[in-house]
């Protein structure tokens, strides 16, 4: 069995959530059972600190694919159902009996009814994560997927679930291949690759393979014993659950995590490991040799037994000593975090409610107008004007844009009259903004707006010597392209600039102050200038490309006059 | 022993009173709120159209990395990707040729991270080495490992980055539950952004204009967008059930939509909010691990761990279309930045273009001219449209 070192975890996690209550469970499976029945009514009678320490111990919402666990478990159970669920029966065949399974078209059928699916490939692939995560298998095929066809599945039992977090060990891998070349049946053979993985093991095991040989024989022996059907079904479930975790070269391994999960997971372990280390001393300078840990399983173990002994020696003596002691460490610390934090949530809770919202139907609207508004520049929405470069293979579309030689295409023109974000956007537009501002006398305010969006942008090294820059050039008394804005702003501004700690964001008043000023002052005369309309009528139309040039009115002569 | 405990009892009564301020202003908030919540979102987006949505087809295939692609970033100039992997590779491709142009190592496994510069002259990676390293591109004859430079350190791994509008400053996100701008040219901490409560797994920068706030998402579940210039969170959306995994603003830049481990996408408005719209079925149980929008809002493009991509349209709460093919987790999806093309990284240590195919009147431009396979190997799996 895959038990050993792993299978106590495992009881105690089958015994809090109360699922597996499967009648094939493995016959180790219910002595451990018995085992961890006793230990929860011992667990009553322990004193609070050890009560305490056993809620430290790892519980399924840990895991850090509890969640998906879940959801596939509540599936399962529904899959599960006699009269509901997906129809599991004993097939015979020629001389022997297939016990317990049902057929990959009846599960695919069972899911496209369960949740009104339209698409059969949705529920064939719903069908095979379920598979690829343990909780179903075909019964004679190491690769865990699911064909809508007449191919056997077989649910896995509860025990072997990978919400019980199992983390085999390699030895547990060996002693089951070990065991399966000790069965001279055709079904239990191994694979070509399950073969190499025990050659290697034993390579790696060879000091202790002899104690391998040994469980694997005992094992077998115990194997041997049961019915015949019975084993039929316990091996098919076995050979699943390492299917899932040493999977067949070329499968998914669902196991896996990534750092995020691994991290959190260390982090949890670490804690358990502190109050471990708390508690047992407590109890430790009252009653015990002192023990030292030295991983967080171990110890959890160790403790287990010294907690037992606590119990046994003092009886009920020692709780009320150890009670006070123990919650005092615990929340003392705590209650100044929680008022911190708590303090904070108030804090964020008032600023929240201060907040002036919009309605949802207000947001509704401005949401399908933006789409509305872009729709014709979704690519995925409409085709672009010159092909997808990805579907033709051309790089047209891009060369076209890279060059933006006049004239533009009008669909981009059109596009600077959305609003100005749209127009400074677009490096095209920002200069045709710049010529239409200088024809006004009025281009020191985008000077200014750039050069402060080009400050926030240097390195820091070169800020202060930039802010000054910048003040010297548009705010100061005598700058030469003074910018107008309103005192308070320039106040607050001097003050920055002039304590020579400037950084940033000193400009930032009149930085807004300038862009409302653009936005809501030239911006809209731009729009309505004939420069604009000019512009944008001899912008390019797929269509009629002739003629353009002549009708566009500005020229780099009236750059030069204006500057 | 006396006085300890009448210490003790104090704070015991503040953080009583505090919690129920907490709570009473939770109700306020929730009434208000209602109050605004006058319709949804789907409701209003019922007179539009359904879109008529073409398949996702599927065009390139790039295969080189050893290991699962864990992210992957979009180069400005709409044909190169950069990509990282848990091989401890990053690698360059002209995903337009289907080529790689350049394999970096880095000194750990687990390169959570990568992004380019907004030039397309410089890349910054990093992960379980707690670092942010930029490498710096072509310029020089010099290889570029010779020319990397350290920027940021995080005291756990970094989970995410990337270059807020600038190539001169570097935003990262890390497993110690804090965010950073960094200066990229002296490495210095230019501000710290502390709220979350766990590890922050992703980032997004608003646009350039108004700029200067960004939004984070963290395993504490919730979703913070902070100005960048104070470093203070300035709203929080905690609707979700499990770790957010992506955020990403929209287009128009005044809400937000976010993956949530829980399976399901959420959008979140900034002028309501609150949350608008929530983008899930029944029958997808596994996390969203990435977000992406199309260019208008209208299509909101989301990986799961379940092996597939699916976009969904953002404004009726439906799903239109499923992209199969990877045969692993998908960790990553990101439009190029000019909205033609869908790249989707995964697990199954292959990156993916697809294009939306519009096989109608264009037909005969777009589709038929050349029916024939882009260079690289022919795409394997087919896209399916649901």
């Amino acid at each position: 069995m895959v038990t050993m070192n792993s299978s106590e975890k495992v009881g105690q996690k089958a015994v809090q959530q109360g699922t597996s209550r499967d009648s094939k469970c493995v016959k180790e499976d219910k002595d451990i059972y018995k085992e961890k029945e006793k230990k929860e009514t011992t667990i009553a009678n322990l004193p609070p600190n050890v009560q305490a320490l056993m809620s430290t111990i790892p519980s399924p919402e840990e895991s850090p694919n509890y969640l998906i666990y879940k959801k596939m478990e509540a599936i399962i159970e529904k899959m599960q159902d006699e009269t509901t669920g997906v129809p599991v029966r004993t097939v015979k065949s020629f001389m022997s009996k297939i016990p317990s399974v049902f057929t990959g078209s009846d599960l695919v059928a069972w899911l496209m009814r369960h949740f009104r699916l339209e698409d059969t490939w949705e529920a064939q692939h719903l069908a095979h994560l379920l598979a690829a995560h343990g909780y179903l298998f075909p019964i004679d095929d190491h690769c865990l997927t699911v064909k809508n066809d007449n191919t056997y599945y077989r649910f896995q039992t509860p025990y072997f679930w990978p919400s019980n977090q199992w983390e085999p060990e390699n030895t547990d891998y060996a002693v089951y291949l070990c065991k399966r070349t000790m069965q001279n049946k055709a079904r239990l053979e191994l694979a070509d690759y399950e073969a190499e993985s025990l050659a290697r093991l034993q390579k790696m095991f060879s000091r202790k393979w002899e104690f391998i040989f040994m469980q694997a024989e005992a094992q077998s022996k115990v194997d041997k014993k049961r019915d015949k059907l019975e084993r039929k079904v316990l091996d098919s479930q076995e050979r699943a659950f390492w299917d899932v975790h040493r999977p067949m070269p070329g499968c998914v391994n669902t196991t896996e995590l990534d750092p995020k999960e691994l991290s959190r997971i260390n982090v949890l372990k670490a804690r358990r490991l502190r109050q471990c280390q708390e508690l047992l001393m407590q109890n430790n300078s009252k009653n015990n040799p002192i023990v030292t840990i030295t991983n967080p399983q171990e110890s959890e173990e160790e403790i287990q037994k010294n907690a037992g002994n606590t119990v046994k020696e003092n009886g009920e003596t020692s709780q009320p000593e150890t009670k006070p002691e123990c919650s005092k460490t615990e929340q003392e610390p705590t209650i100044e975090q929680q008022i911190e934090v708590a303090r904070k949530q108030v804090a964020v809770l008032k600023a929240r409610l201060e907040r002036r919202n919009v309605r949802v139907s207000k947001v509704a609207d401005m949401f399908i107008a933006f789409c509305e508004q872009y729709a014709e520049y979704d690519p995925f929405l409409t085709p672009p004007e010159w092909p997808n470069p990805w579907i033709s293979d051309t790089t047209e579309l891009w060369e076209q844009e890279k060059h933006c030689k006049d004239p533009l295409p009008v669909r981009r023109v059109r596009r600077w009259a959305f609003g100005l974000r749209e127009l400074l956007q677009d490096q095209a537009g920002r200069e045709h903004f710049a010529k239409f501002l200088s024809k006004e006398f009025s281009g020191e305010n985008l000077k200014f707006w750039l050069a402060v969006q080009e400050l926030k942008a240097l390195p820091i090294r070169r800020v202060a010597s930039r802010a000054k820059e910048i003040w010297k050039e548009f705010l100061a008394a005598d700058a030469p392209s003074p910018v107008n804005i309103d005192a308070a702003s320039r106040e607050l501004t001097r003050v920055k600039v002039e304590s020579g700690k400037a950084d940033r964001y000193c400009f930032d008043q009149a930085q807004a102050h300038v862009y409302h000023l653009m936005k809501s002052d030239s911006y809209s005369r731009y729009l309505r200038s004939d420069m604009y309309k000019d512009y944008l009528n001899g912008s390019k139309k797929k269509t009629s490309v002739k003629g353009i040039r002549s009708i566009v009115s500005f020229t780099g002569r009236k750059d030069q006059s204006a500057n | 022993m006396a006085a300890d405990t009448a210490v003790a009892a104090s704070p015991e009564e503040t953080l009583e009173s505090l919690l129920r301020e907490a709570e009473a202003l939770k109700q306020k908030l929730e009434e208000e709120r209602q109050k605004l919540n006058d319709v949804t979102l789907s409701c209003v987006a019922e007179r539009l159209e359904p879109i008529n949505f073409p398949n996702l087809k599927l065009r390139r295939v790039l295969k080189g990395h050893q290991s699962k692609v864990l992210c992957s970033d979009w180069s400005p100039d709409k044909r190169h990707i950069v990509s990282s992997s848990q091989d401890g590779k990053i690698i360059i491709w002209d995903a337009f040729t289907a080529t790689k142009e350049l394999t970096i190592s880095m000194p750990s496994t687990w390169v959570m991270a990568c992004a380019y510069a907004p030039s397309g002259n410089m890349v910054a990676a990093g992960g379980l080495d707690n670092k942010v390293t930029v490498f710096p591109l072509g310029g020089s004859d010099e290889e570029p490992t010779a020319r990397k430079r350290t920027v940021a350190t995080h005291t756990s791994y970094m989970s995410c980055c990337l270059f807020p509008n600038t190539d001169r400053q570097l935003l990262t996100g890390g497993g110690d539950g804090t965010c950073a701008l960094w200066d990229v040219e002296s490495g210095q901490l230019l501000q710290s952004f502390q709220a979350h409560g766990a590890d922050v797994t992703c980032l997004d920068a608003a646009a350039a204009e108004p700029g200067d706030t960004f939004v984070s998402g963290g395993c504490d579940r919730a979703a913070l967008v902070w100005d960048m210039r104070s470093g203070h969170a300035v709203q929080a959306f905690d609707a979700h059930l499990s770790d957010v995994t992506s955020a990403r603003f929209h287009p128009a830049g005044d809400a937000l939509a976010t993956g949530c481990d829980d399976s399901c996408c959420r959008l979140f408005d900034l002028r309501a909010d609150r949350e608008v719209a929530r983008y899930g079925k029944d029958s997808i149980i596994f996390g969203v691990n990435s977000v992406d929008w199309s260019v208008s809002g209208r299509l909101l493009f989301a990986g799961y761990s379940d092996y597939t991509a699916c976009a969904w349209d953002a404004l009726r709460a439906a799903r239109v279309c499923v992209l199969c093919g990877h045969e692993h987790r998908v960790t990553r999806v990101q439009l190029a930045p000019d909205g033609t093309a869908l790249c989707t990284a995964s697990w199954d240590a292959t990156l993916r273009v697809s294009v939306a195919s519009h096989c109608t009147s264009t037909a005969s431009r777009a589709c038929s001219s050349r029916p024939t396979a882009p260079r690289s190997a022919p795409p394997r799996g087919t896209p399916r449209c649901g």
